[in-house]
């Protein structure tokens, strides 16, 4: 990517960033503080972000579990684990904090379960 | 004869059965109309809950586990699966459920912790047919988390608060289009974070200034146009937008749930449009609290959890105190004040939550009690949506007057 248009998150001010590439430097523009420089620069190299969602369940009160991964996951691969997720089924009990999916698509990240739910049959 | 009897088991009646069990109440029965605890956070799987309350990020149904986990401490009656229909002045509740049909208890104290429901395309005027396909997206978010159930293919969202943008990355995670964001307003009311993570992710444009002109469809919706609006909120002709679509997404505002009270004739606050409480979240009507969603609407579960816990403490030490009230009044550039009224019967601290009306790089908030300055204090770049606090001790309101609250721009 040459050129990414975002907004700053650090702090509530929300600076509209401009980050472009020339010749394997990057130039962070709109920025009011310095921070702003490293945040842009992340957001074109690496961006990560954490991945909350929900899979399959049987046995349980509702037909979803929600899950979380327990580390941030980079950008580009949040649709493959969405995938890797289509196919994942439990069954009740399950307790918060159990790992349903470990080290998903090799990532390092474990899917967590974000609460508990009884077997109700 | 019940202590304490709080009426909605989401984050606020747990909380505040805890403050009510740890500060001297024997009795405490919480009522809950859905299969479990935890309200409106079961639904909401993303994480940015927790962070001030357990120091730690949680997502929706994790606070609510850990609320639960707290309350197992304690001996209290949960009645899930019951409605409470009515409460009167004299603290009788009424509930129905499937096992004791018909029931009315007497309690000494109640605390309203009901949530808000989801403003409607009827409460908006959104013109056009009646179509399938025209939800809220609270509801379609707990059809898609809870029950697995995806509302859409393509999808237009109204509405830029944060549920909505979340519903965005959700929906678009999960496969359907979401084709952009229309907000009346000329700024979003979302975190930059959820306009980062949720709309610029995922390639979906943000339309200020806009909102939905027409709804077209068979039955099922099948196209929304929007338009830009002048200063005055009204669509202007030429700049309409077409969108082919079969699922229009409302994010358009929450109102508290408070018909229980308003019933009863409890006095409201104009401002919130929900009840108005003194600071111990006594409302209008003595030994009846109401704290949480339904007392008004809390970006933040942390705060809504240190609040009814305060409720809940303040039901369970429930006495005819006859110490003076005076009122909390919003002035320049403050839309709202929460609580309402002060009672002046000791040295607590009371914390005062407001919004300004719009944003505001640099100002001054400036608290008055008459025409004395009580505290001034320099803000930085305030917005609508976001709520601001400020804890005071009661020994600086020395008489009578009403409280004032007003935000001076500074050049
Ligand atoms: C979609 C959405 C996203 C949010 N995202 C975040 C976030 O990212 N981070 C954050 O910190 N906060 C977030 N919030 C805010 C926070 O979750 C809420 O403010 C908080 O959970 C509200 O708690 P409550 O107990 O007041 O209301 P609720 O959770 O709505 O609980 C009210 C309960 O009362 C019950 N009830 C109502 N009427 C009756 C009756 N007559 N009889 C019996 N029971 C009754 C209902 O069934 C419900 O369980 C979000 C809120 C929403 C709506
Ligand atoms: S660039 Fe600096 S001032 Fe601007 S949002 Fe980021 S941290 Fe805040």
């Amino acid at each position: 990517m040459n050129r990414l248009d975002t907004i700053c998150t650090i702090c509530p001010r929300g600076c509209r960033l401009t980050v472009t590439k020339e010749n394997d430097q990057y130039n962070v523009q709109g920025n009011f503080c310095k921070r702003g420089v490293d945040y842009g620069i992340k957001e074109i190299t690496r961006p990560v972000r954490k991945l909350t969602s929900t899979v399959k369940i049987k046995g349980a009160m509702y037909s979803r579990l929600p899950v979380y991964t327990d580390n941030e996951l980079p950008k580009e691969m949040l649709f493959d684990v969405m995938k890797a997720l289509e196919n994942v089924e439990v069954n009740a009990p399950v307790k918060a904090g159990d790992v349903i999916v470990a080290n998903v698509l090799n990532t390092n990240v474990n899917i967590i379960s974000s609460r508990t739910m009884n077997n109700i049959e | 004869m019940i202590d304490v009897c709080i009426i909605g088991g989401g984050a606020a009646g747990m909380s505040a059965a805890l403050g009510a069990l740890e500060n001297g109440a024997q009795k405490v029965m919480i009522i809950e109309k859905d299969k479990e605890l935890g309200g409106i956070l079961n639904q909401c799987i993303h994480n940015g809950f927790g962070m001030h309350y357990f120091k730690e990020e949680l997502t929706g149904p994790g606070f609510a586990e850990k609320l639960q986990e707290k309350l197992k401490n304690y001996d209290l009656d949960i009645k899930l699966d019951t409605m409470c229909v009515k409460i009167t002045p004299d603290k009788e509740v009424h509930y129905i459920n499937g096992n004791e049909g018909y029931q009315v208890i007497k309690a000494k104290s109640i605390v309203l912790a009901t949530g808000c429901r989801e403003r409607t395309r009827y409460q908006i005027d959104i013109p056009g047919k009646r179509l399938a396909g025209i939800v809220t997206a609270g509801l379609a978010q707990r059809y898609l988390n809870m029950d697995g159930y995806l509302i859409g293919k393509k999808v237009f969202i109204l509405g830029s608060g944060d549920i909505g943008l979340i519903m965005a990355r959700r929906l678009s995670l999960e496969g359907a289009e979401v084709l952009g964001v229309a907000e009346l307003m000329p700024y979003s009311n979302g975190l930059k974070r959820n306009i980062v993570q949720c709309l610029i992710d995922f390639n979906i444009p943000l339309y200020l200034s806009h909102t939905v002109v027409d709804v077209k469809g068979n039955g099922r919706l099948e196209q929304v146009t929007i338009a830009q609006v002048d200063e005055k909120f009204q669509p202007i002709p030429g700049t309409e937008k077409v969108f082919d679509v079969d699922t229009l997404l409302l994010s358009v505002g929450l109102i508290p749930e408070i018909k229980l009270l308003t019933d009863q004739k409890v006095q409201l606050n104009p401002y919130t449009k929900g009840i108005k409480v003194l600071d111990t979240f006594e409302t209008s009507i003595p030994g009846i609290f109401a704290c949480g969603n339904a007392l008004h609407v809390h970006d933040l579960v942390d705060y809504v959890s240190l609040e009814s816990y305060d409720a809940g403490k303040h039901a369970a030490k429930y006495s005819n105190d006859n110490s003076p009230v005076v009122e909390v009044v919003p002035k320049n550039n403050v839309r709202y004040v929460v609580p309402n009224q002060v009672k002046l019967n000791n040295d607590e601290e009371v914390m005062f939550k407001y919004r300004v009306t719009k944003p505001i790089d640099k100002g001054t908030l400036v608290i008055k009690q008459g025409d004395k300055v009580i505290k001034e204090m320099k803000k930085f770049f305030l917005l609508p949506s976001e709520m601001e606090t400020i804890t005071l001790s009661k020994s600086v309101f020395t008489d009578t007057d009403n409280i004032t609250f007003e935000v001076r721009i500074d050049e």
